[in-house]
């Protein structure tokens, strides 16, 4: 049985972005927040290091000087615009977190504390920059609770457990609403809305080594692509240097911003080679990049396929007090004691710079020409506004969700306070219950867990930190293949009080479908920038190159790419060097 | 703490549990082939089961697999549901204790099945849902009157003064005070291995008391005086009678039977 609500306007996604926009939404219009988790599991409590702004709290800094790291660290794939915008209000969303009871690390005056970080830069690459604010290694976590308690005190409305699993529009091509499913009692609710914003995050789980959650699967994304809305750079993925060997799980940057180092098997700090300005502080692509340079060349520990992590110089107070997390983390999952010993560490998936376009207020648009979709919203890491280009300097994704979250509800609450609500087309939900009885009703030979596996373990040996023509190739027939698999795919739990089993199954065909926007849009792209790295085309190619890539679902299934121009501003393209 | 001073679950919050129920034979069918695993020990799960489109009353099943000693319990969990049963629900996320899903009864102790590694607990180990919250489905209870009782101490900052238009000042002294509390996930293994919380479901419990101490001990916030009322109420922090489970239990390291122990000093007193 479906039931049916009424709502001004729906956020999809609790983690910080949706709570952000559901903040400021529900300032003008009767909102709701669906998740598929209970708010506080969502990702965002999963970062550690910090959020940029420029304070100036501890050293001289300005706004103009974060807007170019931020654009330079994107490898100029960046919209000026989105960085500059983003670089300027920062500031004022972290005063606005404090204000409602962030506990950031203090200075002695009583001052929000900074820290250095990866590609922040003083006056322009001069040297690192003290810019990161802070709650100990635990930022993400103190942010989504944040967010939550202000989300308490305003009488958001949730529903948790919910699986949005599509869009729905009006005859007129206005957003209608969603379709979700609860995991309770597997019950279908229609969601009607003037608007609707995503946040529901990335889509780490297409890599084997990921520091991303078991639930970030891309739904979002899937289900925007599924209904004709296009996927934005989606070739541009980062990987983290610092995952715990072969686990994945995130050693924050925070570990080298207080002073860690990387070394090889020789005991080289090799970091000094490749970015002899800031050296283990360089952007992420190109440290994960290093490391890989390193481990080809022979140089991982024992020669194999990691490095160390090395904090045995630091204060082991500052260690303790100012890593707790990270450090425990070596300890349990490694047994290994950072205090005495080097940690082992491989490049981790960690974050997807590309997601749904949007502009400035969240708006969803579409085409080169940047048509806005009305009523559709997203934002946080499944959008692509584009601030973080070709590669993400780490803080700024704590920093996107909060400051493009509060764009996004902001625009979304006026337009529904201004809106009718839209009629819904009869039996939106049809073709969602139609796709879970297929699902449940199966009888091929194929398990969800085997087909997820081999889809993990192709992308990452084939489009990883390093892509050829030849890499790509063969994964996309790979991806061929593991979609006949999947429509063989078996589900075991064919009942409806939390059918896990079954939404595993719908998750791994929206990871399908993201892993072949991935794989199209890396193939199409023969050049080499920030993420997206082309062995065969190792250098950065402006005069064709300058532009975002568009992947639209065809109705067959097949991808059409279309490119749209980045938007420049005062930063000249230079070449990146550190 | 030693063994000793873990207090026994009580003996008839629960008439399904005990001797008497059947545990199903051990199964050996499989789903699908789980990866192979180079330095694998053996490990046998002992699992508590319900699903109540199958049959009233709780089960036992017992998996035996293969797994790499280094890998975490919810790895092991994984593989059986993956590759052996695909109905075994439970919740997990982000697979490194910091989301706060997979709090479970492993052993007999409340834990993060993420932050238990197999060669802790081979060759056998024993895993049911956490205690005083309705199961729902095998590993899966109701969480609402949990953030319920979380809900009522409050959990905001209250501060009815306009802000400055930067951030207000506060010492790092002032910072670590409550510095312990900011790192509770809202897991429940706290609450959920308190003995008063399961015979008690109007108890707020530690977690509600960890997230109030965040807020009465932190300089900036004005509701002290609301919460401490929440608190001193026949609900609140007196029903706790300083078994320790719950600081046994955090995954987060917090020392939550001190912060209760703060509150009710900040009642009696008079003070914060």
């Amino acid at each position: 049985m479906t039931t049916f609500h009424a709502y001004d306007a729906v956020v999809v996604g609790a983690g910080g972005a949706g709570l952000r926009a559901a903040l400021e939404a529900s300032k003008q219009a009767r909102i709701a927040v669906i998740s598929k988790l209970y708010p506080t599991r969502s990702h965002t409590g999963a970062a550690q290091g910090g959020m940029c702004a420029a304070l100036g709290n501890v050293e001289e800094d300005y706004p103009e000087w974060h807007a170019f790291d931020t654009v330079k660290g994107g490898d100029y794939l960046v919209d000026q615009p989105a960085a500059i915008v983003m670089a300027e209000e920062a500031v004022d969303a972290v005063i606005e977190l404090e204000h409602w009871g962030f506990p950031f690390n203090r200075t002695p005056e009583g001052m929000i504390d900074q820290r250095r970080f990866g590609g922040h830069t003083r006056n322009h690459g001069e040297a690192p920059v003290r810019r990161a604010c802070y709650a100990a290694d635990r930022t993400g976590h103190m942010i989504l609770q944040t967010l939550y308690q202000q989300c308490i005190r305003q009488n958001v409305r949730f529903f948790n457990e919910f699986y949005v699993l599509d869009l729905v529009f009006a005859e007129d091509g206005r957003v209608a609403g969603v379709v979700a499913y609860e995991l309770s009692d597997g019950e279908m609710h229609v969601f009607r809305a003037k608007a609707v914003l995503f946040a529901t995050g990335g889509f780490g789980k297409i890599f084997k080594v990921t520091s991303n959650a078991h639930t970030l699967t891309g739904d979002g994304l899937a289900v925007c692509y599924r209904r004709g809305i296009p996927l934005e750079d989606m070739e541009f993925f980062q990987f983290h240097p610092t995952g715990i060997y072969k686990m994945g799980i995130l050693l924050s940057e925070a570990v080298r911003g207080e002073g860690g180092i990387m070394v090889n098997s020789e005991g080289e700090r090799f970091m000094e080679r490749y970015a002899p300005s800031i050296k283990d502080l360089a952007p992420r692509d190109m440290v994960s990049r290093a490391i890989y340079q390193e481990i080809k060349e022979g140089r991982g520990i024992d020669g194999q396929d990691y490095v160390y992590l090395d904090v045995r110089h630091l204060d082991p107070e500052v260690v303790e007090t100012k890593l707790p997390d990270v450090t425990e983390f070596a300890r349990i999952y490694l047994g290994v004691e950072p205090l005495r010993e080097p940690v082992p560490i491989q490049p981790t998936a960690h974050y997807g710079m590309g997601g749904i376009p949007t502009d400035l207020e969240g708006r969803v648009v579409v085409g080169p020409e940047e048509r806005p979709i009305p009523g559709l919203y997203a934002a946080g890491e499944c959008a692509c506004v584009s601030v973080h280009g070709a590669n993400r300097l780490g803080t700024n994704s704590l920093l996107d969700i909060v400051v493009f979250g509060r764009r996004g509800g902001l625009h979304m609450g006026r337009f529904a306070a201004e809106e009718d609500l839209p009629d819904l087309p009869r039996h939106s939900e049809a073709d969602i219950i139609d796709m879970l009885e297929g699902l449940k009703g199966s009888t091929g030979g194929e398990t969800v867990a085997a087909i997820r596996a081999e889809l993990q373990e192709q992308m990452m040996d084939l489009a990883g930190v390093v892509r050829t023509e030849d890499t790509l190739r063969t994964l996309k027939e790979a991806l061929g293949v593991l979609r006949q698999r999947y429509a063989d795919a078996v589900v075991q739990d064919k009942g409806k009080v939390f059918n896990t089993d079954l939404m595993e199954a719908v998750e791994l065909g929206f990871l399908l479908e993201i892993s072949d926007t991935l794989a199209a849009a890396a193939l199409a792209r023969d050049e080499s920038r920030g993420g997206h790295y082309r062995e065969d085309h190792p250098l950065r190619d402006d005069d064709h190159w300058l532009k975002h890539s568009l992947a639209y679902r065809e109705p067959d299934g097949s991808i059409r790419l279309e490119h749209k121009d980045v938007k420049l501003g005062p930063y000249i393209p230079m070449e990146r060097k550190y | 703490m030693a063994d000793e001073d873990f207090a026994p679950p009580p003996p008839d919050l629960d008439s399904a549990r005990g001797p008497t129920m059947a545990v199903s034979p051990r199964r050996t069918q499989t789903h699908g082939s789980a990866p192979q695993v180079a330095r694998a020990v053996e490990l046998t799960l002992k699992i508590r089961r319900y699903n109540p489109e199958v049959r009233t009353d709780p089960w036992w099943d017992e998996f035996t697999i293969q797994a790499d000693p280094t890998e975490r319990l919810l790895d092991a969990l994984h593989q059986v549901k993956w590759y052996h049963d695909g109905t075994l629900a439970l919740r997990r996320s982000c697979a490194h204790g910091i989301c706060g899903s997979d709090a479970m009864l492993i052993n007999g102790r409340n834990a993060l099945a993420c932050k238990v590694l197999v060669k802790d607990v081979a060759p056998k180990v024993t895993v049911e849902p956490i205690r005083g919250l309705p199961a729902l489905k095998d590993l899966i209870v109701d969480m609402e009157p949990f953030f319920a009782g979380y809900r009522r101490v409050l959990p905001f900052l209250i501060n009815e003064d306009e802000p400055p238009n930067r951030e207000r000042r506060q010492s790092p002294a002032e910072r670590e005070r409550y510095d312990d509390t900011t790192k509770c996930i809202l897991c429940a293994a706290c609450t959920t291995s308190c003995p008063i919380y399961w015979g008690d479901d109007e108890y707020v419990g530690p977690a509600a008391i960890v997230n109030a101490h965040r807020f009465i001990f932190d300089s900036r916030d004005q509701g002290g005086d609301e919460r401490l009322k929440v608190l001193a109420e026949r609900t609140g922090v007196f029903k706790c009678r300083t078994v320790f489970n719950c600081t046994e239990a955090c995954p987060r390291g917090i020392k939550v039977t001190k912060a209760i122990q703060e509150v009710k000093r900040a009642i009696m007193f008079d003070r914060l």
